[in-house]
């Protein structure tokens, strides 16, 4: 046992319950506390001014009205927020980011920020900051920004990834390629050649609670942060070094977060928080509006994707590739080179290429946005792979059953698979009833398969057995998808008792060692795993402690059934000891009882999942609803089954909303149109159908319980699965993403049109 | 920011009159209190006119329905009266927002936000509906269409408030509908709509009047598009003409709701549509 981290087949009593969510109570009667939920006497409200313009030379900010204004405790600009990074350009980006340095990089990008007695004063004191701008040309879609003549976003970006290193700056900051085998030599094998290029629009993650945080800089250099957050370590470790102060000086707590999806991962504003709040010596809270949620925080990346599949007419893919252009905001990334890496991972290729382009624009940086940059490229590569199943004669479930990877296939990406859930999910597609149900006039249904790579990390858990017998599990990964409920069954399952009897929370950043963010499905896989081992330490001390009690070797000692057992003939009159009796009397036998984890979680298994959609369209109006929608996903082990499939639904629900409405628009300014949910048209409930979902349970090798993470494959396939059904309903092949009324008749009449 | 509440119209319009500043009439607030907190609007006069009695009245006569400026939307879908005799009225108004829109949002309001897109103003202008104007110092009665001018803009003087809604009584054989385009189902502004008002005679269209939203400036009614349903009983013919005549009257814009080429289509689409549900309210076969 120990810390072996390998899957053990095991019966279980608490795992897999659908046990009541802890959190739930405080969230329906508004006592949960969020963001914005923090106060802190004498706080001050803070505000941020930012550039009405695409892309523009800040020549002066003239800051000295505002500051005269009565009421104004702080005002500052990028001069309050020098360069401490000690020349390590991730972290200049993202202080540049928080803060515009000379230039303003994109529409909403900060200039200045204020901090006063009250919000009025505070709004007034924005009006009277005056920034002189030298407005400079920009570009915001991805094609154009490649061409020569393009403005160049950022002047120290030259691309990487190509021989020789150039000599001039570029928009495209990385081309990365991934494959094997010779794609040249397959296509000449090919019976069948399929080749589309495809668009996708940006969206945005659409969480209902803005980024909020209440900063509290104290004047002997130490602070605190209250903040809505998906890493509160990686939030103190970054604010720290932007601002030079000491890690273990700066508390950071994670407040309730009301939703992330990725765009929480990221650091927008909060080091404009804590220098406001230092300079005015009084604690600052900095709330985001809606429109600042759209237009400074950060959406996921608009694409240009070419696709090129050949095949067999038996169906064997001889050869695919693909060209994946990523747009990533104003600063490098590598969202492209990620999306590259996704493409095929579905399939067992002998010769597969991709090439992905990382792009910069004048649009807010791009965060992560579940499974960041896989539904893109499985929009374009699902959509052809549909395409190729036409042309060959073949239902699309069979093509792809024929070519999907297994274990021992080698991935696109580089990795041999271990055991996968892309066969079995398409085999339980082929079987469920919602492939047999029948169809309408204007119905069209469709599918996909997605995959995501699951990612483990750094770790650290405490658990501490009270005196009457309850168990506090304290972890350091935020709970955005349920993982309080599902840590607690873990620990429950270790110790042998209930689940009521566990109370999960997650601590500050001065309780725990570092834990990385709740990021990549890792916080069930990760904390999980550490829980499992922070628990079995609690038991190595109970068993000694029951030894004590006993009088007794502790190698006689065995834990069975939530107590300690006493093995062996000489013992075998002794009955057994529970865990609320050996926690009595800890003061007596040795004090408090701990079991404490930390572990870098590897080999979070990949995860692989496939959509069904019916879909209605309207031909005269363009207007698409989906009717059906079914979710198969394999999820490892489902430690609480409800919040798997929560997941599973809300992952489709996203995707619904990015493949039909959701779109970033710029104006030919490079203003962005929509900054809001008026107009940025995520669904609204009747939207959606009921979505239904499969749980999939095949065990990760590298979990004692076999856990994958489970929270962002369902994102992936919903783009292509709409889009396939659409194309069936319709008889027309859309090619842009969001499928919007007008796209979808602007299709309609081409079709008509010839 | 100056608060008031008066008791009737007049001095409501007295009240607007005498501010040099800002001044704004308060009716279910769902446009003003958002402009407000986005800092469009700073009014240094909120003049609320829910406390007035004569606002919050539907009221009937031999000429036709009164509905007060103040009623909400809600109210009106409440009424058993007005939902048999202007089902398109008051099926336009109840699209606006959701439940808690509903609750406080009225058709006046709707009309004197004067958006291009606003849901009760072309069922409003179909149906022939009027306005009753009360100023500081007089009384009028304006058509509908006469009302919004432009985008924001209405033809309204600076002391002028609008105290009730008429509609005209109505006969046996006739039949209002709207519909709106929105990408969603709910909780989103019209791409363009069409509201028809028409009535039968001995199964045939006698009369007929057709609204445009959203494809111009104001909405707009479409007299060519009466005339190709006229003396017809809405046959395919007759509404393949109604869509086309709607279509070319159509002067919209590109924006982040839609394309031109889109608004020029749908509106036809919609016209057909809805004209089909007013046939057959009217008795129509
Ligand atoms: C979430 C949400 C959803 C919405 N959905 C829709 C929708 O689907 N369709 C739609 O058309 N609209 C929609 N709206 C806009 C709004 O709800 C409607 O325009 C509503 O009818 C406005 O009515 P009100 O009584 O609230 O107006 P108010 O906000 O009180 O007033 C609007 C304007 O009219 C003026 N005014 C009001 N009454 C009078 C009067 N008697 N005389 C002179 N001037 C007056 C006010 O000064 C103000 O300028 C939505 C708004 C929100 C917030």
């Amino acid at each position: 046992m120990g810390n072996d981290t390998s899957y053990t087949d095991q019966k279980f009593e608490q795992v897999g319950r659908r046990v009541r969510r802890p959190d739930g109570v405080d969230k329906v009667t508004g006592r949960a506390k969020y963001g914005a939920d923090a106060y802190a006497p004498g706080q001050l409200v803070g505000l941020i001014l930012r550039s009405p313009h695409a892309h523009a030379r800040i020549k002066k900010i003239d800051i000295s009205k505002a500051e005269k204004l009565p009421g104004v405790k702080a005002v500052v600009t990028c001069e309050d927020l020098p360069d401490l990074t000690g020349g390590n350009r991730g972290m200049m980006d993202i202080l540049e980011n928080c803060m515009a340095r000379g230039r303003a990089l994109y529409d909403g990008h900060a200039v200045a920020a204020v901090a006063a007695v009250d919000k009025t004063i505070a709004k007034q004191a924005l009006k009277l900051i005056k920034v002189t701008y030298e407005k400079l040309p920009h570009v915001t879609d991805v094609d154009e920004a490649m061409e020569a003549d393009a403005p160049v976003v950022q002047d120290f970006v030259f691309t990487s990834g190509v021989e020789p290193k150039p000599t001039k700056p570029s928009n495209v900051s990385g081309i990365s390629q991934f494959g094997h085998g010779d794609v040249d030599a397959g296509f000449a094998e090919a019976d069948v050649i399929v080749e589309k290029s495809y668009k996708t629009e940006q969206t945005h993650q659409g969480y209902i609670e803005p980024h909020a945080c209440l900063a509290n800089m104290s004047s002997d250099g130490s602070g605190e942060l209250w903040v809505t957050t998906q890493g509160h370590f990686v939030f103190r470790n970054v604010c720290s070094t932007l601002l030079g102060i000491d890690i273990a000086k700066l508390k950071v707590t994670a407040s309730e977060i009301g939703g992330g999806f990725g765009g929480k991962t990221h650091v927008w504003m909060e080091p404009v928080a804590l220098v406001l709040s230092r300079k005015a010596n009084r604690p600052v809270k900095l709330v985001m509006t809606r429109d600042e949620v759209f237009k400074a925080s950060g959406p996921t990346c608009s694409t240009s994707i070419d696709v090129k599949i050949g095949a067999k007419k038996d169906g064997t893919i001889t050869a695919a590739s693909a060209s994946l252009r990523y747009q990533n905001g104003a600063f490098p990334a590598n969202w492209g080179m990620i999306g590259a890496m996704t493409a095929y991972a579905c399939y067992d290729l002998k010769n597969v290429k991709t090439v992905g382009y990382d792009v910069l624009v004048n649009r807010p940086k791009v965060a992560a946005y579940r499974a960041p940059s896989a539904p893109m490229a499985a929009f374009g590569v699902e959509s052809t792979m549909d395409l190729m199943a036409g042309k060959l004669g073949m239902d699309p479930v069979e093509f792809r059953i024929k070519n999907a990877a297994k274990e021992g296939t080698r991935a696109s990406y580089g990795p041999v698979y271990g055991p996968i859930g892309i066969g079995p999910t398409l085999e339980a597609v082929k079987k469920h009833p919602h492939m047999r149900a029948k169809l309408k006039k204007n119905q069209g249904r469709g599918m996909a398969c997605g995959f995501w790579f699951n990612f483990g990390g750094q770790t650290c858990t405490d658990l501490n057995i009270g005196i009457d017998g309850t168990v506090s599990l304290t972890v350091g990964t935020i709970d955005v998808g349920g993982s309080r409920a599902s840590l607690s069954l873990i620990a429950a399952e270790e110790l042998g008792i209930d689940y009521e009897q566990v109370k999960a929370s997650v601590a500050d950043t001065a309780s725990l060692g570092h834990n990385d963010m709740t990021e990549g499905s890792r916080g069930t896989f990760s904390s999980g795993m550490a829980t499992i081992f922070a628990a079995r330490n609690a038991v190595e001390v109970m068993k000694g402690r029951a030894a004590k009690m006993w009088d007794i070797p502790v190698e006689d000692v065995v834990w069975e059934n939530g107590g300690a057992k006493a093995t062996g003939k000489a013992h075998s009159n002794l009955p057994p000891l529970t865990l609320k009796e050996i926690a009595a009397k800890s003061p007596q036998t040795g004090g408090p009882i701990a079991g404490h984890n930390e572990t870098v979680a590897d080999n979070a298994g990949v995860s692989f999942a496939s959509h069904i959609c019916d879909v209605e369209v309207d031909p005269e109006t363009g207007s698409t609803r989906v009717i059906r929608y079914t979710v198969i996903q394999d999820a490892g082990k489902a430690i609480h089954p409800d919040y798997v499939e929560g997941q599973f639904q809300g992952g489709a629900a996203q995707g619904i909303g990015w493949a039909l409405n959701e779109e970033y628009i710029y104006g030919k300014d490079g203003t962005l149109q929509n900054p809001g949910f008026l107009d940025y048209r995520i669904p609204v409930c009747s939207d959606l159908p009921f979505i239904d979902t499969e749980i999939l349970e095949i065990p990760n090798p590298n979990h004692p319980y076999g856990v994958r993470g489970v929270g962002e494959t369902s994102i992936v396939p919903p783009l292509a699965a709409i889009g396939n059904a659409v194309s069936n309903a319709v008889g027309v092949r859309l090619n842009h993403i969001p499928m919007s009324p007008p796209r979808i008749l602007k299709a309609l009449d081409e079709q008509a049109g010839g | 920011m100056r608060y008031e509440a008066p008791k009737t119209t007049k001095e409501a319009a007295t009240f607007l009159k005498k501010e040099k500043g800002a001044a704004f009439i308060l009716a279910g607030g769902t446009d003003l209190l958002v402009k407000m907190k986005l800092g469009l609007s700073e009014p240094d006069l909120v003049v609320d006119i829910k406390k007035i009695p004569a606002m919050n009245a539907i009221s009937h006569s031999a000429t036709g329905s009164k509905i007060g400026g103040a009623v909400s939307g809600a109210e009106l879908g409440e009424h058993k009266g007005l939902c048999k005799t202007w089902p398109g009225v008051v099926e336009a108004t109840n699209l606006i927002g959701s439940d808690q829109i509903q609750s406080r949002a009225t058709m006046v309001g709707n009309l004197c936000n004067a958006s291009p897109a606003a849901d009760s103003v072309p069922a409003m202008i179909a149906a022939g509906a009027k306005a009753i104007v009360v100023g500081s110092t007089k009384r009028r009665t304006v058509p509908i269409e006469k009302i919004v001018t432009g985008p924001g803009q209405t033809s309204l003087a600076d002391d002028e408030v609008i105290e009730a809604i008429t509609l005209p009584k109505r006969g046996k054989k006739a039949g209002d509908a709207y519909l709106r385009f929105i990408p969603r189902t709910e909780m989103d502004i019209a791409v363009v709509s069409a509201g028809v008002n028409l009535t039968l005679e001995r199964g045939v269209v006698k009369t007929a009047r057709i609204c445009l939203g959203a494809v111009a400036p104001t909405a707009i009614l479409v007299p060519a598009a009466a005339k190709a349903i006229i003396g017809t009983k809405l046959d395919d013919e007759a509404l393949e003409k109604l869509a086309a005549a709607c279509s070319a009257a159509c002067n919209p814009i590109d924006d982040k709701r839609g394309t031109i080429e889109y608004r020029v289509r749908v509106a036809g689409v919609l016209a057909k549509r809805a004209a089909k549900i007013a046939f057959q309210r009217a008795g129509g076969v």
